[in-house]
C-alpha cells in the first residue's frame, strides 16, 4: 500500500483523541456516519470567517467567492465519481432526498399503473419507502429480488423478475446492514439490455471504493456527504444528463428558475433546475474538502486497508463462541454485523459504550433484513480508514467480557 | 471491566433476564395487550387475569433486552394481588423513578423495582424499562390495540 499511514490519518481527525467515559474512543459506527477530518472542519470555519455570502446572485465580492467555491465543489464531485459533466451533479440533502427526488420526478413522469419497480431484499428503508409512496400514487407494483442466507442477491431470481413491466431498477451498491457489495455492473447490463434504467444507492459504498459512474453506466447514483467524511445535510444525485433534462423539476422556488411571471415560469438549466432555494453552501464546499482529502490518500489505498481490517475482524469474531456473523457475502465491505446468544444488541451496545466503544445496535433502518434473519436487531461494528487492528482487539476483548458478565 | 455499569446492570436484572418469571402464555386471560418498541424491536405480550378490579395473575411472552425482560418479569411479580388503582400508582412512581423527574423518590415504596432506578442515567434505555408498564397501563384501561413506546 503506497504510503498509507493510519497513524498519520488518525492525527487528521480531532475527535479520535476524545475520551468516552474515561476510555479512549473506539469509533466503530462509521456506517451510520463518519467522523470529520480537520480539513473539512477548517473549510467550514474558513468560509464563514472570510468568504461567506449567498451564491448565484450578488455581484459583490463575497457572493462571487462563495459561488466560485460552491461550483468548484461540484466539479470535485464530478471528477470523484467520473461523471461526464458538472450538469449531472445535483446537490440535495442526502441519499434519501435524492431517491425521493427521482421517485417524484422521473417516477411520476414515467411509471404508470401496473408498471413494476424492482429493488432487492437488502435495501435500506430509504430505497423502499419512496418507491412504496410512488406505487401508492400511481398504482405501480414494487417487486423485491430475494437474497440467500449469506446476504447475497440471488442473481438468477433478480434476472427473472426483470420483465416487460419493469420500468426502473433501484439497488443498493453496498448494504449498510450486511456489508454485501452487489454485482452492480452485471445488474446494470442486464437491465439495460431490456431498456430499463438503474438507480444505485451508493450511500454506503462511496467511502469505501472507487466509483466511476460512466464505467458502471448507471443512470442515477445517489450518496450522502456525511458518510464520505463530509458534513451531514448534504448529498448528491448523479443522473445522466439526457434523463435529467427530460425530468420535471422537484421543488419550485428561487435559483431553479430562469424567468417568472404570474402567468408562467421558465425553469433554469441543469443542474440548477433541481436546486430550489439557498442550498447548504458551507456544507457543499466542505464536501469538496472531504473529497480533496480522500483523493490525496487514494480510494484504492483506503479499499485495500479496509479489506485487511475486515478480514482481521472476521477471523477474530469467528473465534468467539456464541457469536453469529450476519452477512457473509463473498463480496463484502468493512461491516461486521453480529448477534450474541441470548444477549440483546442493545445490551451489547450499552456495555461496549462503557468501554469507550461506539457500535450500532438496532435494525439499521433495514427491518426487512432483520425479519429475513429472524432477529429483532443486530449489533454492528463498521470500519473506516482511520480504524486499527488494535481497536478491533479492544472490541473483541469487550465482547468476550460481556459474554462472561451475562453468564 | 464493566464497573461503570453496576448501577444499570444489577445482579437482580441479570437473574430475571436469565430466568424470567411468569414467562408463559395465559389460557383464558381477561386482558391481553401487545407492547412494541420499534426502535430496538423489543416486543412483548402481557396477559392479565382479573377478579373484579384485582389482578389475580399476570404473565408475559416476548423478546427484548435484559432491561426490558427484567422489567416486565419484575412487574408481573409485583402486580399480582394489586388492585387496578394500586397498579396505576406503582406505574406513576416507576415512571418518576426511571425518568428522574422527582429529586427524592421513595425507592422503598417501589420494592424490588428499585433495581431499575439506574436507567435514568441512560436516556437511550429508559424506554426499555418502561415498555412493560406502558403495556400494563393499556391493559388496565382495556385498550385493545397494540401499544408502542414511539
Amino acid at each position: 500500500m503506497s504510503g498509507f499511514d493510519v497513524n498519520k490519518i488518525r492525527q487528521d481527525f480531532p475527535i479520535l483523541a476524545e475520551k468516552i467515559r474515561g476510555k479512549d474512543l473506539v469509533y466503530l459506527d462509521n456506517a451510520a456516519t463518519c467522523q470529520k477530518p480537520q480539513a473539512v472542519i477548517d473549510s467550514i470555519v474558513q468560509l464563514y470567517s472570510h468568504d461567506y455570502a449567498n451564491i448565484h446572485r450578488g455581484v459583490h465580492t463575497l457572493s462571487v467567492r462563495s459561488t466560485d467555491k460552491f461550483e468548484a465543489a461540484r466539479s470535485k464531485v464530478k471528477s470523484f465519481i467520473n461523471a461526464a459533466s458538472d450538469k449531472e451533479i445535483i446537490f440535495v440533502r442526502g441519499a434519501t432526498e435524492a431517491i425521493n427526488l427521482v421517485a417524484q420526478t422521473y417516477g411520476k413522469a414515467n411509471i404508470k399503473a401496473g408498471d413494476e419497480i424492482l429493488i432487492t431484499a437488502m435495501e435500506h428503508h430509504s430505497n423502499i419507502v419512496p418507491w412504496q409512496m410512488l406505487c401508492e400514487q400511481t398504482g405501480a407494483v414494487l417487486k423485491v429480488a430475494p437474497m440467500n442466507h449469506k446476504g447475497e442477491l440471488i442473481y438468477s431470481e433478480f434476472e427473472q423478475l426483470l420483465g416487460d413491466k419493469t420500468k426502473l431498477v433501484s439497488v443498493v451498491h453496498m448494504s449498510n446492514a450486511l456489508g454485501t457489495i452487489n454485482p452492480v455492473k452485471k445488474i446494470i447490463a442486464a437491465a439495460h439490455a431490456k431498456g430499463i434504467p438503474v438507480l444505485l444507492d451508493g450511500a454506503q459504498a462511496i467511502p469505501h471504493m472507487t466509483v466511476d459512474v460512466q464505467e458502471l453506466d448507471c443512470d442515477f447514483y445517489v450518496f450522502s456527504g456525511h458518510k464520505l467524511y463530509g458534513p451531514s445535510g448534504i448529498g448528491v444525485l448523479y443522473g445522466k444528463q439526457s434523463l435529467l433534462e427530460a425530468m420535471p423539476p422537484y421543488q419550485g422556488g428561487g435559483d431553479m428558475i430562469r424567468k417568472v411571471t404570474f402567468e408562467e415560469t421558465e425553469y433554469n438549466t441543469l443542474p440548477y433546475k433541481f436546486e430550489a432555494g439557498t442550498p447548504a453552501i458551507a456544507d457543499v464546499i466542505a464536501l469538496g474538502a472531504a473529497i480533496d482529502y480522500l483523493v490525496a490518500i487514494g480510494m484504492e489505498n483506503i479499499a485495500a486497508y479496509e479489506a485487511e481490517l475486515l478480514d482481521y475482524a472476521t477471523a477474530k469474531a469467528k473465534q468467539i463462541e456464541g457469536l453469529t456473523i450476519i452477512g457473509e457475502a463473498e463480496e463484502k465491505g468493512a461491516i461486521l454485523s453480529f448477534t450474541l446468544n441470548k444477549i440483546h444488541p442493545h445490551d451489547i451496545g450499552t456495555m461496549l459504550d462503557s468501554l469507550g466503544i461506539a457500535i450500532r445496535a438496532g435494525h439499521h433502518c433495514a427491518m426487512p433484513v432483520m425479519d429475513f434473519y429472524g432477529v429483532p436487531a443486530t449489533a454492528r461494528a463498521s470500519f473506516a480508514m482511520y480504524n486499527t487492528k488494535q481497536e478491533i482487539d479492544v472490541l473483541m476483548a469487550g465482547i468476550q467480557s460481556l459474554i462472561e458478565v451475562f453468564g | 471491566m464493566f464497573e461503570d455499569l453496576r448501577d444499570l446492570y444489577q445482579e437482580v436484572i441479570f437473574d430475571h433476564n436469565r430466568n424470567p418469571r411468569n414467562f408463559r402464555v395465559m389460557e383464558n386471560a381477561d386482558r391481553q395487550v401487545e407492547g412494541f418498541n420499534p426502535l430496538c424491536g423489543d416486543r412483548l405480550t402481557l396477559f392479565l387475569k382479573m377478579d373484579g378490579d384485582v389482578i389475580t395473575d399476570a404473565s408475559f411472552q416476548g423478546s427484548g433486552c435484559a432491561i426490558s425482560t427484567a422489567s416486565v418479569s419484575l412487574m408481573t411479580e409485583i402486580v399480582k394481588g394489586k388492585t387496578e388503582a394500586e397498579a396505576e400508582e406503582l406505574f406513576t412512581k416507576f415512571h418518576e423513578m426511571t425518568t428522574g423527574k422527582e429529586e427524592h423518590i421513595n425507592l422503598e415504596a417501589l420494592g424490588k423495582l428499585a433495581v431499575l432506578a439506574g436507567v435514568r442515567e441512560y436516556p437511550a434505555r429508559v424506554k426499555c424499562a418502561t415498555l412493560a408498564w406502558h403495556t400494563l397501563d393499556a391493559a388496565l384501561k382495556n385498550e385493545a390495540n397494540a401499544i408502542s413506546t414511539e
